[in-house]
């Protein structure tokens, strides 16, 4: 398949936000661990390793207004609604269950991992349903 | 949707690449609205009718008329 000139500039973005957010994190551990942060520079260190992950959200919302195809927009916007359906449920249950104190705390940065999961779950149903339609 | 884009594309020897290129979309999409898997926007079916030079009802069936 071809992508669209889009979806270069999705790809694009997203690969220089990930490195971005892998220099961040890094910088940010390293300092924590070595105690060299406090007070308000200790607050912005911590959110930096946040920003670009938000960029990523942001750069699948440019996508989504940039694509000029409109079946292939369709498409994504399926795999989103999917991937927000998945990691909001699964936050959702996780947090009840933590609420009753039957698992352990766990950092929410996870529901956006469990959203990106949840995009290639999108994509398979995509598939899988698309197929199924022909 | 049912439609008769597969048959025009034939009767002018266009492959389905061949037809993307012209509308402005991918082989994907064409592919979709073909099988009936995807109905296309209103701006889209008007450019399919255009580039065929025939009305949207010639093209694309009305869903109601299916019924």
């Amino acid at each position: 398949m071809v992508r669209s000139k889009a979806a270069w500039r999705y790809d694009r973005r997203v690969i220089v936000l990930s490195l971005i957010y892998a220099v961040f994190l890094l910088a940010a551990v390293w300092l924590f661990k070595h105690h060299m942060v406090t007070g308000a520079a200790a607050w912005v260190i911590a959110i930096l390793p946040a920003l670009p992950i938000c960029g990523i959200f942001a750069a699948m919302g440019f996508y989504l207004v940039e694509e000029t195809d409109e079946y292939v927009r369709v498409l994504m916007v399926r795999q989103t609604l999917w991937a927000s359906g998945f990691a909001l449920s699964i936050a959702t249950v996780w947090g009840f269950l933590e609420s009753f104190e039957l698992v352990g705390h766990t950092a929410s940065y996870w529901v956006s991992v469990l959203w990106f999961g949840g995009l290639g779950l999108g994509a398979l149903a995509n598939r899988l349903t698309l197929r199924r339609a022909a | 949707m049912k439609n008769r884009l597969k048959v025009l594309r034939a009767e002018r020897d266009w492959s389905q690449g061949d037809l993307a290129e012209r509308l402005g979309v991918s082989r994907q999409s064409v592919n979709a609205i073909e099988t009936g898997r995807y109905d296309p926007s209103l701006p889209l079916a008007f450019r399919i009718a255009e580039l065929f030079d025939l009305p949207i009802e010639a093209i694309f069936a009305s869903p109601s008329a299916e019924a």
